[in-house]
């Protein structure tokens, strides 16, 4: 036990001796354990006291505001708010209801005053989420209902368009109609539901989200094992040189990792191009023909050439830092007891570089999962991973739901990586160079 | 601890400095050469006269940042250069501010702006600067038996070989696909209006999907072309021209099918300078400076009183009336933009194109 | 690496293939970077190298790329040079704007994250600390959520730092964080922390208690203690740490992109525009100069890494 040196337990044992019967004391009368209980209370507290700024800084800066974000995720209120008449019908009545004159009334009432506050976009918006192509049914009924809407309800709204009378949409309203849906996460799985709330597939032609997540995870697959095939000779080799050589070689790696990532993906692009310099040099040896060029950029190709490059290093640095105490002895045992090279690495060398292996493929692997810059700009449309479908729900169709649905699939997967990471090294033995 | 609050205030300080500024304007535009005519015809000459800073912001198309600055409730621009179905459609949800007609200068024969102006380009909350054209364009050099010359040809990959560059929406694609499969020009929207229409477009897209390669910001096309990459592609007829005259790059642009379209001055509702923002519009959509940008770039400009006032690129010695997507001859092939059309169907028609683009 | 005597030729053989394979991949990891300098010197605007070039024809080489670095943006780039000239530079050139931003939001996020990050690794390096495994898991954290949900989740966030207390029936009226100074100097330096705890854990894992105690022992109070023992002893850890912190706001676009406003446009920021328009090799450039600099970076990290193992009394295994 460490705490033998401790100046407290110095006084207590001192303390104590004076009573040998009764419990230990320190020198001011109190129980041993006690004391013992409150200073190790005291040093916890200190401890965490350090600790607690940066935790709250993160819990402010970090976790909030993703959970935050998260929440998007199943809470979408762009009908529900707007449409609180028709809301209201759809609470009072089953599923399976057909629409009566007062759930036309309420539709009616709800579509004037959504048109007059200028909010029958966000209605329409949040609808077309869930059955494509009904945005302009919600704008162009707005724009009719200006001036109100004359009873009969239903014919009037019928008479604007037939699609109004569609049981889906009802369906699909009566969905909206609750701001809290799982419908997001449905669509995040290429799942809908169809007229009476059941789950089905999504319709072929809208079927992106699941073939997306298979091409993230089996190009970060592949990134994964071309690091390993890059990363290994590398580590190998640094790890068995002197210090001296491979110091200097280990800045030939560590400088990549220095290097801006925007440099990095730039560099690519240069070299990767129809014009660029690899195909340049291909063309010079006269290997293809000035026709022939290869398009190594703008698909899948590229993002695996340019990812495998940047992340290098985290596979090789891992790699190298458990290679370093491998006791060379033992393959030499292995020689001599009669093992050739190759069994020798085998049985005994690589085994004992899994520790290793296992860092540096977990992270190189979360690290892929998640990339963003890289392949939005060397990918193409073939080279397009899951953070792109966040990224272009973020900023270009504007449905935050659905981005923060696929966030939270793909966040799930990444903390699932980490705890698994955590487990097998530990966070650490994380190592930065 | 007084260190901590001497760096928090100091942190706060300039968080708040920088809302403070009130002598500047953010503009939103397209980037590029289109940016560069807008700095040189329009920001220069304001920040000379009113002594405001106009700080130009580049964005693929404009009005992405801005729906995204409307929803999260944090308008960060001023001023955005936006097409006009994106004009119409934020108009009618209530985000942009309005304008009145009366307020814009008048032509220097005093015309008023309300009649200055050609149909269309003044909006409830819109002032359009220019017309401009989505035109195809080929690199010379690599069809010597002879040069492609119609839409249809474009996807011809077997009679004119190479990749194609095209732009990563569906606005500018379906059109193009449409005309190539013999649609007239003015029928576009009346079979894209159909389903069976829709379906016709993509599958003549279909054709040369594996040719393509996609760009998003109006100066790659232009890249696309000149580094080998492709050697047709479509794009801003105002970026062709820059690159054919004042870098000399052997490109020639087809006239057929091309897509004509407004861009337009718009101030969302909170903007951070509303007033520099009202000047700024004001301004640059005035005659002279319409005419101006002309002499930096290929694009119509939106008053008739500027038309006159068009003459030379500013090399001095191109004629620019030819090069203009408005010029008589060039108008007779054009798809005309139909912004209500695509205020009411660009969402549908995205999903649709994002869908068939993830697929391979 | 030496080749034991008892090799076989076919061990031969393949050591000295072994020794071309790791010679090609690390062509393969220093190529691109290399490749990058001598073309931003490219006399033309394209992106490879040109028959001038390849003959070393001077003529083929120019400096233009590095001027227009500082001419893009001014407003008067033709006029003669001098004070004014670079007075127009200083205020008005976009990538200086941009040199500017960068620097601001760097220093500020990286004493943010180093001054926090570095109290929380020494209570995290306490034997005593509690859940100290969760907490450590958390604090890394932002370095292994995928940046795009970070960029996300801070945007909604910093549109309106106030949303939260709406969840417990307050409405507060407050600013906004996007868009400022302050925003994107926080988000960094979220971002920053988890280096500047691994590299600061790291040190003190080799940091011998023993030390303190004698300082307390001899009668230090616990601050002249830090300041005048522990400090000393774990600064270059710090330093790198804080390196790691800087490096990572200076590289980084994707919170940029979503949270800052037109003051706060940064060198990745302003890159990421040119490379997607790709218009001049003004990029390869920029790129040169962010290459020198991280070569600087990487002598000043390797040299305080000895120093740190020196002064540990680690020597190199």
């Amino acid at each position: 036990m460490s705490n033998a040196l401790d100046p407290h337990a110095a006084i207590v044992t001192e303390a104590g001796g004076l009573d040998p019967g009764g419990p230990l004391r320190t020198a001011d009368g109190q129980p041993l354990t006690r004391a013992l209980a409150r200073s190790s209370r005291r040093a916890r507290r200190r401890a965490f006291l350090l600790v607690l700024p940066l935790l709250l800084f993160v819990l402010l800066t970090f976790l909030l505001p993703i959970g935050q974000m998260l929440q998007r995720s199943v809470k979408n209120d762009g009908f529900s708010a707007n449409m609180p008449q028709l809301s209201a019908w759809f609470h009072e009545h089953p599923r399976g209801t057909e629409p009566d004159d007062a759930a036309w009334a309420a539709l009616a009432a709800d579509l004037t005053a959504a048109a007059e506050a200028r909010s029958i976009g966000l209605v329409g918006t949040r609808v077309n989420y869930d059955m494509p192509g009904t945005r302009s049914l919600f704008t162009s009924a707005g724009r009719k209902a200006r001036g109100g809407i004359e009873p009969p309800y239903r014919e009037a709204i019928l008479a604007m368009d037939e699609k109004w009378g569609d049981p889906k949409l009802w369906s699909v309203m009566r969905e909206a109609s609750s701001a809290y849906t799982s419908n997001f996460y449905l669509a995040a799985l290429d799942r809908t539901r169809d007229d009476d709330g059941n789950i089905t597939m999504a319709p072929e032609q809208q079927q992106i989200y699941v073939k997306l997540f298979q091409r993230t995870f089996w190009l970060s697959l592949i990134i994964t094992f071309t690091t390993f095939l890059l990363g290994f000779p590398i580590a190998h080799l640094l790890a068995t040189l002197p210090m001296r050589k491979s110091n200097l070689l280990m800045i030939l790696v560590l400088l990549p990792f220095w290097t801006s990532l925007l440099v990095r993906t730039t560099a690519w692009m240069v070299l990767l191009q129809q014009q660029g310099v690899v195909n340049d040099i291909l063309v010079w040896l006269g290997l293809i023909g000035n026709d022939q060029r290869l398009q190594m950029i703008f698909n899948q190709t590229g993002t695996i050439i340019a990812m495998t490059h940047i992340l290098l290093p985290f596979m090789i640095l891992p790699l190298y830092s458990v290679m370093r105490t491998i006791n060379p002895s033992y393959v030499r045992a292995a020689r001599s007891l009669g093992a050739t090279s190759w069994t020798a690495f085998r049985r005994i060398y690589f085994p004992q570089t899994l520790p290793g292996l296992g860092a540096g493929a977990l992270l190189v692997f979360i690290l892929a999962v998640g990339y963003y810059i890289t392949p939005a700009l060397v990918g193409g449309s073939s080279g397009q991973l899951i953070s792109n479908l966040i990224a272009m729900h973020m900023t270009q169709t504007l449905n935050w739901s659905m981005a923060a649905a696929l966030a939270a699939l793909l966040l799930g997967g990444v903390l699932l990586l980490y705890w698994v990471y955590d487990r097998l090294v530990g966070i650490d033995n994380l190592k930065l160079g | 601890m007084k260190k901590v609050l001497i760096l928090t205030t100091a942190l706060c300080g300039l968080g708040v400095a920088a809302q403070a500024q009130d002598k500047e304007v953010n503009v939103v535009s397209w980037g590029g050469a289109y940016e560069k005519s807008q700095v040189e015809a329009y920001n220069i000459p304001f920040a000379k006269e009113t002594g405001i800073k106009v700080n130009m912001m580049a964005a693929d198309n404009p009005a992405t940042p801005l729906k995204a600055q409307i929803e999260a409730k944090n308008i960060t621009g001023d001023v955005f250069d936006i097409e006009v179905s994106d004009a119409i459609r934020l108009c009618d949800e209530g985000a942009l501010v309005e304008i009145d007609p009366a307020s814009l200068p008048p032509a220097p024969d005093g015309t008023p702006a309300s009649e200055d102006f050609i149909p269309g380009a003044l909006r409830d909350c819109a002032v359009a600067n220019i017309f401009w054209g989505t035109v195809i364009a080929y690199d010379k050099t690599k069809f010597p038996d002879g040069p492609p010359t119609t839409a249809a040809d474009f996807f011809d990959t077997a009679k004119f070989p190479g990749k194609r560059g095209l732009p990563k929406n569906p606005k500018r694609t379906l059109y193009l696909a449409l005309i190539a499969d013999g649609v007239a020009p003015d029928q576009v929207y009346e079979v894209l209006d159909t389903p069976e229409g829709v379906d016709k477009a993509f599958a003549k897209l279909d054709t040369i999907k594996k040719d393509v390669v996609w760009w998003e910001a109006g100066a790659q096309p232009v890249q696309l072309l000149a580094d080998g990459e492709v050697t047709m592609a479509t794009g801003y007829n105002g970026r062709f021209f820059d690159a054919m005259v004042a870098e000399g790059k052997p490109f020639e642009i087809i006239w057929d099918g091309q897509f004509m379209d407004m861009d337009m001055f718009a101030i969302p509702k909170g903007s951070p300078n509303p007033e520099a923002a009202m000047a700024y519009l004001k301004f640059a959509t005035d005659t002279q400076r319409l005419a101006d940008q002309a002499r930096w770039i290929a694009y119509g400009p939106s008053r008739k009183s500027s038309a006159a006032l068009v003459g030379l690129y500013q090399d001095g010695k191109t004629e620019m009336a030819p090069h203009m997507p408005t010029s008589e001859e060039h108008m007779k092939t054009a798809v005309m933009d139909d912004p209500e059309w695509w205020a009411d169907h660009d969402a549908e028609m995205a999903e649709r194109f994002n869908a068939w683009l993830a697929a391979n | 690496m030496a080749l034991p005597t008892y090799a076989s030729p076919l061990e031969k053989v393949w050591h000295y293939a072994y020794l071309a394979i790791c010679a090609a991949i690390f062509f393969f990891l220093i190529a691109p970077i290399v490749v990058v300098i001598p073309l931003s010197f490219n006399a033309e605007p394209y992106f490879t190298f040109t028959d001038k070039m390849l003959s070393f024809d001077p003529e083929g080489y120019s400096m233009r790329w590095y001027r227009s670095l500082l001419t893009f943006g001014m407003a008067n780039p033709d006029a003669p040079g001098g004070l004014g000239w670079w007075a127009d530079a200083w205020q008005n050139a976009k990538w200086v704007n941009a040199a500017k931003s960068s620097i601001i939001i760097g220093f500020f996020s990286t004493i943010l994250a180093t001054v926090l990050g570095t109290l929380a690794a020494l209570g995290l390096s306490r034997p005593e600390m509690p859940f100290r495994r969760i907490i450590m898991a958390v604090l890394i954290s932002p370095m292994i959520v995928p940046i795009i949900i970070t960029a996300t989740g801070m945007f909604f966030f910093y549109s309106n730092p106030c949303e939260p207390l709406t969840w417990i029936g307050l409405n507060p009226q407050c600013g906004k964080l996007a868009g400022t100074y302050l925003g994107v100097i926080l988000a960094h330096a979220t971002l920053g922390i988890p280096f500047v705890i691994i590299t600061v854990t790291a040190t003190l894992i080799g940091f011998d208690q023993s030390l303190a105690r004698a300082a307390a022992s001899l009668g230090a109070n616990p601050r002249t203690t830090f300041f005048r023992i522990t400090m000393p002893l774990i600064l270059p850890g710090v330093i790198s740490g804080a390196l790691f912190a800087f490096v990572t706001s200076f590289d980084e676009v994707v919170a940029v992109l979503f949270i800052a406003g037109p003051d706060q446009q940064t060198i990745p920021r302003q890159m990421w525009n040119g490379i997607r328009e790709q218009i001049s090799p003004a990029i390869l450039a920029v790129a040169t100069l962010l290459v020198i600099f991280s070569i600087a970076l990487l002598a000043t990290v390797e040299m305080l890494r000895r120093r740190s193992e020196r002064l540990r009394g680690i020597t190199p295994h």
